[in-house]
């Protein structure tokens, strides 16, 4: 007697959530089983297919370059299609919270760097930002919010030829808010509207943000906000702003904590719940059972102690080397759970390159899969019949270089989730 | 790990002397994402709290450097662990905290001005030190009150009728707020007649013997003194399963004292429990805990503050109630087969259930209870925190802090909660008005 699923999905980022999903529309009892809070909150929110080929082209089109990429890469497994299902899956997840739908072709979403990240869906806060866009923009930023520069990331991005004016001012956020204060703790000031004390007197908070940007207009058609405008609120927040400045305001994606990470992560968990999907959280999964051919259970460890979940199939989703679903010491990198062969060099010296930014091969590390994205050992075998594996755990793709990390996700996670359900 | 050979080469582990609680890997493994820090709802109301990341292993490096002493702000914290559950580095963020905490109870000069005035003859001054809370006597004795639960209730449970009258008479909670801290906001729960040890006894003890299946049962003060019927509802539901019940001697499970810096105190409990919760162990039974919290000390504070025998082994066979029963007979099945009477639940997962992985059980177990509806109210925190609540110069951020679960409690259809958690559910109570019910007692309605 124990705990028996369907399919049981290892890991709550996008790649396991999106498989969770797609196992519970086949019908499919589905447990998703993660170790922290979502790596979503890490993620900038930005949606990317293909933003530069493996050789560094930058890529308009993502699906005209997906036929181009190498033998081994995830997109080369799964297939163009499974490309095209994977963002169906997120845009009926997400409904009007995102744009870029409409076209096939990468909008171009400048980032807290002041760089422009070519992108497969953007959050509608970020929609008026476009670098596309000519409208001459002024960026804000916040004294003590130091991740975004805002007249170092307007450099930047006239640097790098955008059609658009772009000045960058920094200002105080207004009210007794503490030098180290959150992300968070504007976003929810803002949220709330709370009370300000300003030299005009007492004020709500978003009323006090736009009197302090209105004296740096100028002219500007827009203005563009560190993606702290609102959390449950952003809209409101947004709107009220646009109405007191009268032009437009977007968000810029910061890091983590990533607000508009948070906000897409309680969209795919509502999603998770209307499906029926059981989410387990709180504890590693570190070992498992098997009889030879097929995976019997998974155990999640407590301080020494073991509980198993059972189920049929099951699907690895859990990273790679940031999310920890790849691990390496000197002696060598391993996928930790399942010990899934992860191809590499035995000499350690090969797994990077001396120039920081250069083509470092450890940014290809991860799990290799045959077209069922069944994990394969050394000889190319599979590894177990009802083990699949998605996202970022897979290997064949610098996803950092070529800005495909959800893409593979969402691609991956789907085409998981679907053969797992199918296979139950 | 140095690839070095000669022993005298620089070490860069060695620039930080070791300690019994050498925490430094846990500092080494922040990357200052800041996760914890959203996570934190102490942070979230109290501007003046800096949050878990630097309470952790900010100050753990910090308080390397001569002349840094631990932050007061480190009795900000309510000790839910949720930055625990947010760390993607798996950095040992409560541990952290509870050991600063400890040390810094442990350095503090509490009463010793006022005891020095007195040796020097100076009453009036003793009296004027104590009185201004310069340092920290009275806080000090608040929160060790607080902090030891078990002894205030077992002197009300030999008196249940008096100490219902008088702990919660205006006068003296005025007085209590006035003098120690203790907030005259919150109604002292109710203390039943009969302590569920008494009936234990009553009863003759456990009603099933089974060598095969046994659990002992660590019940923690509060199903003992005020809700027995949890306690007996947990009796009644494992009896039903075959499985004999013991119930062995115990204190507190530390939890209050944990969060108040008392780590002598909670001790000196541990010791008792991991004693007799090891007994039991040897003797074939697993450890089962109603209250998450308990459950909580058990599997985790317990291995990472204290040094016991047995200790390790007690927090590997340690579960919470219902958890053990979907792990080991077949739940689902059995309450698929049953119904209750209709009843709708507003659901609250304690902060502690969610580190135990167990924040989603009594939503996904009573979906499908024919009669059962259970509402999960969001995952917010209640805000109580154990003493935290209890605390006057904390009563506000409390509330604040649970605005957002008696919000949706309101909005969900139930009219009843439903909570692991004692004190979680004095704050549901305390914010809605409903009334509490406890996971085993629906069970017990549908299974017994």
């Amino acid at each position: 007697m124990a705990i028996e699923d369907d399919v049981c999905v290892i890991g709550g980022g996008l790649a396991g959530m999106t498989s969770a999903l797609r196992a519970a529309r086949e019908g499919a009892r589905v447990r998703l089983v993660s170790h922290k809070k979502s790596t979503l909150r890490h993620a900038s929110g930005l949606v990317d297919v293909l933003g530069y080929t493996p050789d560094g082209e930058l890529v308009a089109e993502p699906f005209g370059a997906l036929a181009a990429l190498p033998a081994g890469h995830p997109y080369e497994r799964v297939g163009v299609d499974a490309v095209r299902d994977g963002l169906g899956l997120f845009d009926e997840v997400v409904g009007d919270a995102y744009y870029g739908d409409h076209t096939d072709a990468n909008a171009l979403v400048p980032t807290h760097g002041g760089t422009v990240k070519p992108t497969a869906r953007y959050p509608e806060s970020a929609a008026a930002g476009l670098a596309s866009d000519p409208r001459e923009t002024l960026l804000v930023g916040f004294e003590t919010l130091t991740a975004f520069d805002a007249p170092l990331a307007a450099d930047h991005l006239d640097a790098a030829g955008v059609p658009a004016a772009t000045r960058g001012v920094t200002v105080p956020f207004p009210g007794a808010f503490r030098a180290d204060s959150r992300v968070t703790r504007f976003a929810h000031a803002l949220d709330r509207d709370e009370a300000i004390e300003t030299n005009a007197g007492t004020t709500g908070a978003r009323r006090a943000l736009a009197t302090a940007v209105d004296p740096h207009l100028d002219g500007a058609e827009r203005v563009g906000f560190p993606a702290v405008l609102g959390d449950d609120e952003s809209s409101d927040v947004r709107a009220a702003l646009e109405t007191r400045l009268g032009v437009d305001v977007f968000e810029v994606p910061m890091g983590p904590p990533s607000l508009p990470g948070l906000r897409l992560e309680r969209l795919f968990t509502a999603a998770l719940d209307d499906a029926g999907v059981r989410r387990t959280t709180g504890n590693p999964v570190v070992d498992f059972e098997a009889d030879g051919e097929r995976i019997q259970a998974v155990y999640v460890d407590r301080n020494g102690q073991r509980a198993p979940f059972h189920a049929d199939e099951f699907v690895l989703a859990t990273g790679g080397l940031v999310g920890k679903g790849i691990d390496s010491d000197r002696d060598g990198v391993i996928e930790p759970i399942f010990d899934c062969h992860v191809p590499h060099p035995d000499d350690r010296y090969e797994w990077f390159v001396d120039e920081a930014f250069g083509d470092h091969p450890f940014a290809r590390f991860g799990v290799d899969v045959d077209a069922e994205l069944r994990p394969l050992d050394a000889d190319g075998g599979i590894e177990y019949a009802n083990l699949r594996a998605a996202g970022g755990v897979l290997g064949g793709a610098d996803f950092a270089a070529e800005k495909s990390g959800s893409g593979i996700s969402l691609a991956t996670g789907y085409a998981a989730g679907r053969a797992a359900g199918e296979a139950v | 790990m140095s690839d070095a050979d000669s022993t005298d080469e620089f070490e860069p582990v060695e620039v930080f002397e070791t300690t019994d609680m050498d925490l430094r890997s846990g500092s080494d493994d922040c990357y200052k994402c800041s996760t914890c820090d959203t996570s934190c709802p102490v942070a979230e109301v109290d501007d003046e709290f800096p949050g878990p990341k630097f309470q952790g292993p900010e100050q753990w490096r910090l308080k390397r450097k001569e002349g840094h002493e631990i932050d007061d702000s480190i009795t900000g914290c309510s000790n839910c662990m949720r930055c625990d559950d947010a760390c993607p580095s798996s950095v040992p963020l409560s541990q952290m905290h509870n050991t600063a905490r400890g040390e810094y109870v442990e350095s503090q000069r509490f009463g010793r001005e006022a005891l020095a005035a007195l040796r020097q003859g100076e009453p009036r001054e003793a009296l004027e030190i104590v009185r201004n809370g310069t340092d920290g006597l009275v806080e000090r004795v608040r929160n060790r009150v607080l902090a030891n639960y078990r002894t205030s209730a077992w002197l009300a449970s030999k008196v249940p009728w008096l100490a219902n009258r008088a702990m919660n008479f205006g006068p003296a909670r005025w007085l209590m707020e006035a003098t120690l801290g203790v907030t005259k906001e919150r109604e002292f729960p109710a203390f039943a007649d009969q302590t569920f040890r008494e009936w234990w006894v009553e009863r003759g003890g456990a009603h099933v013997g089974n060598p095969d299946k046994q659990v002992a049962y660590f019940h923690g003060c509060y199903s003992n003194f005020n809700t027995p019927e949890v306690a007996k509802a947990m009796v009644h539901v494992f009896e039903e399963f075959g499985y004999e019940v013991l119930v062995p001697p115990q204190k507190c499970s530390g939890t209050p004292m944990f969060a108040n810096g008392m780590l002598g105190d909670a001790r000196r409990h541990a010791e008792t429990n991991v004693e007799n919760l090891a007994a039991a162990i040897d003797g074939g039974a697993d450890i089962v805990a109603s209250c998450t919290s308990c459950s909580m000390a058990l599997r985790q504070e317990y291995p990472e503050l204290f040094d016991l025998d047995g200790i390790d082994s007690v927090a590997a066979h340690t579960y919470e109630a219902v958890e053990y029963l979907r792990l080991h007979e077949d739940l689902e099945g059995e309450l698929a087969a049953a119904e209750v009477d209709a009843s709708e639940f507003a659901y609250h997962a304690p902060c502690h259930a969610r580190n135990q992985g167990i924040d989603r059980q009594a939503i996904e177990l009573f979906s499908d209870l024919d009669g059962a509806t259970v509402e999960d109210v969001g995952d917010s925190c209640s805000g109580i925190s154990g003493t935290y609540g209890w605390k006057e110069e904390k009563y506000d951020y409390s509330m604040e802090i649970g605005e957002e679960m008696f919000e949706h409690m309101e909005s969900a259809d139930g009219e009843t909660g439903m909570t692991e958690c004692p004190t979680c559910a004095m704050q549901m109570e305390h914010g809605t008005g409903y009334e509490i019910s406890h996971p085993l007692e629906l069970l017990e309605e549908a299974l017994v």
